[in-house]
């Protein structure tokens, strides 16, 4: 078994603290085929979409098979990753445009390994799990299309080597994701959050946009390696005067796709998908592109040369830790169950990004890894409970646990690891999280410890609002009409194996123990022969911070005691679960209200854009535009005119008067053709004596 | 005998059969004075031919095709003039007007 020896090798090697681990893999068939990644399930989207009424299954088996390849293919690459070190990017030219290149290409390092992982995985998941969730839907086949092409579009952006390659993924995916919120168009409200999703990710698209330009532009090339390469060399050159815009817009662009507030609105609403989108979004792919993005550019944002100080990284630690503490307020106020666990993957998209703010790459993109399992497992086992209850309300549910022991037991598990309880997933990615915020450093120290705070506050909450959850769902009795039943082994089977990696997920890197993961995602900065890259500091925690660990631990069970508490008798009572009994006078309206962002934007954005805005676009395009166009038409006709007159009259009248004057000489003449041969006859000999008299006389 | 007789003679013919083709009613004399004109060319081409004391005779030679060629268009005009009159039941050249203009 040379295959296993070699990997209780690797595994052995990555356990060394500290150590920079060469890349092994650089070339070969396996790395140089990982396009076949990205293509096969853009292809097998066409393919559901012309073939897949008639395939086995319509079309399901096809969007099945190929997430499974980028399952097996990602797992394979994870492997070789974890025991040898994989580092290869791979780039076609398209075009040349000046001293720009537009490049089409394929990234396989540490970080795009993770992501092919996770999206392969997941994604098979949730691929086998939605086709017994939208079993009889009326278009099937039409979603598992754009449900490859949404995972399509994921490995497209994860896959890319340049930021150009980057958006075309980045808005394949909110395209997918325009089509599956919008999955059930019939309902007018589901259209709207459809739109919702992507009038907002469009107002931080264009933000991106520009970063893109202005970073590509000042650096003189659209690869990452290119612009981190010039960041880690300190050359700055025209990119530290510009450098400080660039990486906002950037990050607005990222807090778009990750709903950071205040562009958090559109996730929540976008639960009018099926579940199993939901599952996908929240997991593996859309939301996690912001965070991965943030990843990508990493040392940009690190600046370890000092190009532009760290003020863009402290407003995205803030930005991550104001987003973290508001959000998970407002799930404990949700009754819609899949409302609960959108407003939940905001705050811990929160998490993630404020450790990408303090500099801890590592535990940002650990946390990132975690959450997809967990949360993808919530989504499911929420999905399951809904498909049995037929509504999302939780006041209709209730005492599911007897009803549903499979459902139950997992989704007990993804709550316990979203809370953070050892030794599920969540534990180590959330608490590394918070020991890197902890010992941030820098200038930013205040501002990290300030965010510290709102980050103890925001796992207490999250213990608070799943306490409430599992409680309203699972307990108590049942509140709902007919008789709830355990979902089919199609929909469990992928509730368990989420379940494994939600408990193991976290044990790749535990500080002071094991710490592969750190490991894998090192090859990401590869950059041989870039002075200072060496010694790049990743900042990762390297043992445990145990009064961290102690007091975020009591503060999840107090959480979840005063949570039982409150919300554990609500369980039994239809009306007391719809009054929900807790509540704080002044704070929980404000909850329920969203803190006002959404009617905000809808009275102050959207209304008065609607309004007197495109009113004013209206007459200026009725009155000064067609005003122009108008006139060119008047002009142009006027000419047309002139040009007919000369035509028809100067033109056509030399060829009609040749032709009169032909015809009347002919008129004339042809009366000397008598038709009588011997006045022809005469008539020759008359002009032979005409010619003899003429030549006698010369 | 001078030249002058036999030109005389010759132009005499040639203007009876010239009058003849201009004036006459029926196509048959029309051909009959052709036949007129053709023979006024013969008798000066004979006569030129002893005036100049051409040693090839080229006149006569002239002459000899010139009546071989006459019969064959009597044989040729006698036809078509006839045939003409079987439809048209006339052979008045007035009357054969189709390519009036």
């Amino acid at each position: 078994m040379p295959f296993l020896a070699s990997i209780a090798q690797g595994l052995l090697l990555a356990a060394e603290e500290g150590e920079v681990i060469e890349p092994g893999i650089t070339s070969g068939l396996i790395v140089e085929l990982a396009w076949l990644i990205v293509i096969v399930p853009i292809v097998a989207t066409f393919a559901v979409l012309f073939f897949g009424k008639r395939s086995p299954f319509k079309g399901w088996l096809m969007a099945e098979l190929a997430i499974g390849f980028v399952a097996v293919y990602g797992t394979v690459l994870f492997i070789l990753n974890a025991t040898e070190g994989v580092v290869y990017y791979g780039q076609v030219t398209i075009a040349e445009i000046g001293s720009f290149t537009l490049e089409w290409g394929i990234s396989v390092d540490g970080l795009s390994i993770m992501m092919y992982f996770l999206v392969g995985v997941v994604g098979l998941l949730v691929f086998t799990y939605a086709k017994s969730y939208l079993e009889g839907d009326v278009r099937f086949t039409w979603f598992f299309a754009s449900f490859s092409l949404f995972a399509g579009g994921m490995l497209v952006l994860v896959a890319s080597p340049n930021l150009l390659q980057l958006i075309v993924g980045w808005e394949l995916v909110g395209v997918a994701s325009y089509l599956l919120i919008g999955h059930y168009w019939e309902d007018f409200a589901n259209v709207d959050a459809a739109n919702k999703a992507f009038m907002v990710n469009k107002v931080a698209d264009a933000a991106l946009f520009l970063g893109a330009i202005v970073m590509a532009v000042s650096v003189g090339s659209f690869r990452f390696n290119d612009i981190i390469e010039v960041v880690i060399k300190g050359e700055g050159g025209p990119l530290s005067q510009y450098a400080f815009w660039a990486g906002l817009l950037v990050f607005i662009g990222a807090m778009g796709k990750s709903a950071q507030f205040p562009l958090h609105v559109w996730l929540p609403d976008a639960m009018a998908g099926p579940t199993p989108v939901s599952a996908l979004m929240h997991a593996a792919t859309m939301v996690t592109a912001g965070v991965y993005l943030l990843g990508r550019l990493f040392p940009f944002y690190l600046d370890p040369e000092g190009l532009f100080g760290e003020d863009v990284r402290n407003i995205i630690i803030v930005i991550g830790g104001l987003t973290l503490f508001l959000m998970g307020f407002l799930a404990i106020v949700q009754k819609d169950i899949k409302k609960v666990l959108a407003y939940s993957t905001v705050s811990q998209l929160g998490y993630m990004v404020a450790a990408m703010g303090a500099g801890a790459y590592t535990a940002g993109l650990f946390h990132l890894f975690t959450h997809a399992f967990f949360k993808a497992l919530l989504f499911l086992a929420a999905g399951s409970v809904i498909h049995a209850v037929h509504s999302n309300d939780m006041v209709d549910m209730g005492g599911l646990r007897k009803y549903m022991p499979r459902t139950f037991w997992t989704f007990i598990i993804g709550t316990l690891a979203l809370i953070g309880i050892f030794p599920f997933a969540g534990f180590f990615s959330k608490d590394e999280i918070l020991a890197s915020i902890r010992y941030a450093g820098g200038d930013g120290q205040n501002v990290a410890n300030f965010i510290l705070v709102l980050g103890l506050v925001g796992a207490a909450v999250t213990a608070l609002y799943m306490t409430r959850a599992v409680a309203l769902t699972f307990f108590g009795t049942y509140r709902g009409d007919g008789h709830p039943h355990e979902s089919p082994a199609t929909m469990t089977l992928p509730l368990i194996g989420l379940a494994f990696f939600a408990v193991t997920a976290g044990w790749v890197n535990i500080p002071g123990v094991y710490t592969g993961f750190t490991t894998w995602l090192e090859t990401r900065f590869p950059l041989a022969g870039v002075p200072g890259a060496e010694g790049f500091d990743l900042h990762h925690p390297e043992g445990f911070d145990w009064p961290l660990v102690i007091l975020v631990g009591l503060l999840a069970f107090s959480s979840i005691a005063i949570g039982w508490y409150l919300y554990g008798r609500n369980a039994d009572d239809r009306t007391q679960a719809e009054r929900d009994s807790f509540r704080i006078p002044v704070l929980w309206p404000l909850f329920e209200h969203l803190y006002y962002i959404d009617d905000f934007y809808m009275g102050g954005i959207v209304r008065p854009t609607m309004g007197p805005l495109s009113r004013a676009v209206l007459w200026f395009d009725m009155r000064v535009v067609d005003g122009i166009v108008n006139g060119a038409g008047l002009v142009s006709m006027k000419l047309a005119s002139a040009v007919r007159w000369t035509d028809e009259d100067v033109v056509d009248g030399v060829f009609n008067a040749t032709g009169a004057a032909t015809g009347a000489s002919g008129s004339v003449l042809r009366r000397t053709f008598t038709g009588r041969v011997q006045q022809y006859v005469a008539f020759s000999f008359i002009g032979v004596i005409a010619i003899a008299a003429i030549l006698i006389i010369l | 005998m001078t030249i002058v007789q036999f030109i005389l003679l010759g132009a005499a013919l040639f203007s009876i059969g010239l009058y003849g083709v201009i004036t006459r009613r029926n196509a048959v004399l029309v051909l009959a004075s052709v036949e007129l004109m053709l023979a006024s060319v013969n008798i000066n081409l004979v006569a030129f031919d002893v005036y100049l004391r051409d040693s090839a005779h080229a006149g006569q030679v002239f002459s000899l095709f010139i009546i071989a060629l006459a019969a064959a268009e009597v044989g040729i005009g006698i036809a078509i003039v006839l045939m003409i009159y079987r439809n048209r039941q006339s052979a008045d050249p007035d009357e054969l007007r189709l390519m009036r203009g």
